[in-house]
């Protein structure tokens, strides 16, 4: 049985429809990454998952239960770390894990043994006794998650877990899932980073302006996109459009033009000499070029159209409050 | 239904739970405790030494006064943070963990407020201490010192739903206190709190002697200093009825749309 089926799930706000018939599944003990641009309705996807939020239509399964019929089961089952969902700035570190622990309905003194257990577990035992809004932003996160993990949950959303973190926090937290998920536990994560993406999720599902546009493995994605990217620098940088143009001409699409650069996927190994010669002819001469396997980026801008880092200024339409 | 007796006491006690959580963020900021305790003792010693004589002829019989007042003058404002502690758990995200729990779902709003009470009984407790000290001589009952702390309490339960409902409907926390404030003052200080009704003009009188906030210092000193108190005191619970007939379904309705939107954050 999956831990999660979502079939055909929509959701709209006012004007804008935030999900247009989403549909994924996540196996237990296995990864799923919910990628999308910012406003692409991934937090929409997670507050509905989590019961905070009802859907217009659709059918939800969580660990076998109905959510629309049976939320408070689903709530047992899940833990949340989100972007939003957040602890008590005001209330220490112990605090707040023990008022999850007592919410939870645990005794006492099983929610100081629990909050001690996971204090120690997140490196936080140091910092037990200190208001939240005096901790770091890994810290902070670190409780976030450990916050997540009193009940024991056995599916845990995570929502954009390591926005704002410093790559050296943010391995470390991957590092902590990756135990997490060999440990049994069943993850879904939702990132605006491909390369979270591709470190951690086992599958992949992809959407922009609230719809599905792929899902697979990261590798089946990335074989999507063609396997290789080619890159092709000119060495003046004035006739990157007419090298953009040639390359055109031979793969019968406009290639990606970025700065400095023009790249494209290539699935028939001839293209690469077929380029060279065209540009050869034409006095077209090249800095360098580069083929290199297919990354995530590449198939969110197949996809999408667009690259990943291009949404980051618009607003996430769900939450323009 | 035992299961629902059941439910039910599991949401009492999730309700005591938050409502310890908010009382404890008093010791790691005690500040918050000199927002609710000193600036009604600093308005109580203003008046009465800056005002009481030229007011009421002497500082004794303006305290007898004006103490009544600023206990019932002090329960309003209080209620400001129970708007004001809501529309921070809504922006900061601690609404939505709290909802994401398999807890009841009236718990997290009925543990402010019950937090919220338990503050007004610490403020009215501090006030008439304060109030000893300074030579405040109760001339009425204890019984009618419980009545009085019984009147106030369930006038500020009922407010405290106004405050919910400007605590969802505000964008932050800091617009909770402007709005907040800026609507009490007016109403507070256009009451007998501080002076006797007598010398307004007769137009304000009006105003005042509808006051609910001049209802219940009428109520409260009746009680503290022995005089008479019914009727003020009925009016004063008309108004709490009616105002949490009026704002109870309007904050619910309000919160509700505020969850739905998706844009709780």
């Amino acid at each position: 049985m999956d831990a999660i089926v979502a079939e055909a799930v929509s959701k709209r706000f006012g004007e804008t429809q935030a999900l247009d018939q989403v549909s994924l599944s996540l196996r237990p003990g296995t990864v799923l990454g919910l990628l999308g641009p910012n406003g692409a309705g991934k937090t929409t996807m997670v507050r509905i998952l989590a019961t905070l939020l009802l859907p217009d239509s659709g059918r939800i399964m969580v660990d076998g239960h109905d959510l629309l019929r049976n939320p408070q089961a689903v709530r047992r089952v899940i833990g949340l770390t989100g972007q939003y969902a957040s602890v008590d700035d005001k209330l220490t570190g112990m605090e707040n894990l023990i008022l999850i622990a007592r919410l939870l309905g645990q005794s006492r003194s099983q929610a100081r043994t629990r909050a001690r257990e996971l204090l120690r577990d997140f490196s936080l035992e140091e910092a037990a006794g200190r208001a939240v809004q005096t901790y770091s932003g890994g810290m902070r996160r670190r409780l976030d998650l450990a916050a997540s993990l009193v009940g024991n949950p056995r599916i845990l959303y995570l929502d954009e877990p390591t926005t704002g973190l410093d790559p050296r926090a943010r391995k470390q937290l991957w590092q902590r899932l990756r135990g997490m998920v060999a440990a049994g536990m069943t993850v879904l994560l939702t990132t605006q980073y491909l390369e979270e993406a591709d470190a951690l999720a086992d599958d992949i599902v992809v959407i922009d302006r609230g719809r599905v546009i792929a899902k697979g493995t990261p590798d089946a994605l990335k074989e999507q996109v063609g396997g290789q990217i080619l890159r092709l620098r000119p060495r003046d940088p004035l006739q990157l459009a007419e090298i953009a143009e040639a390359v055109a001409a031979l793969i019968g699409e406009m290639p990606d033009v970025d700065g400095r650069t023009v790249s494209c996927p290539v699935s028939d190994p001839a293209l690469l000499t077929q380029v060279v010669r065209r540009l050869d002819e034409q006095g077209l001469a090249l800095q360098d070029f580069s083929l290199r396997g297919a990354s995530l980026d590449d198939v969110f801008l197949k996809l999408t159209g667009h690259r990943a880092e291009s949404g980051e200024t618009a607003e996430e339409g769900d939450q323009g409050a | 239904m035992p299961d629902s007796n059941h439910r039910f006491f599991d949401g009492l006690n999730q309700t005591l739970t938050l409502a310890w959580r908010t009382l404890v963020q008093i010791r790691h900021n005690p500040w918050e405790l000199g927002d609710f305790s000193i600036q009604p003792v600093l308005f109580l010693l203003l008046f009465l030494y800056v005002f009481g004589g030229a007011i009421a002829g002497s500082t004794e019989a303006y305290l007898q006064f004006i103490l009544p007042g600023v206990i019932v003058m002090n329960m309003v404002f209080v209620t400001v943070y129970v708007g004001h502690g809501l529309n921070m758990d809504l922006t900061r995200g601690v609404f939505d963990r709290l909802r994401a729990l398999p807890i009841a779902r009236w718990a997290p709003l009925a543990g402010r407020i019950t937090a919220d009470l338990v503050k007004q009984a610490w403020s009215i407790l501090l006030l008439l201490a304060i109030g000893f000290l300074l030579g405040y001589r109760l001339e009425g009952t204890v019984m009618g010192l419980l009545g009085m702390s019984l009147l106030l309490l369930t006038f500020a339960l009922a407010f405290s739903w106004v405050m919910v409902w400007i605590g969802v409907i505000a964008r932050d926390p800091e617009h909770v206190q402007l709005f907040g404030f800026t609507a009490l003052f007016p109403v507070t200080f256009v009451s007998n709190v501080f002076v006797p009704t007598e010398s307004m003009p007769p137009w304000l009188q009006v105003v005042v002697e509808l006051n609910p906030v001049s209802l219940l210092a009428e109520a409260s000193r009746g009680l503290l200093n022995g005089e008479a108190f019914l009727q003020p005191a009925l009016w004063s619970m008309a108004w709490a009825l009616g105002i949490g007939l009026v704002f109870a379904p309007l904050a619910l309705r309000a919160l509700e749309r505020r969850l739905a939107s998706g844009s709780s954050p």
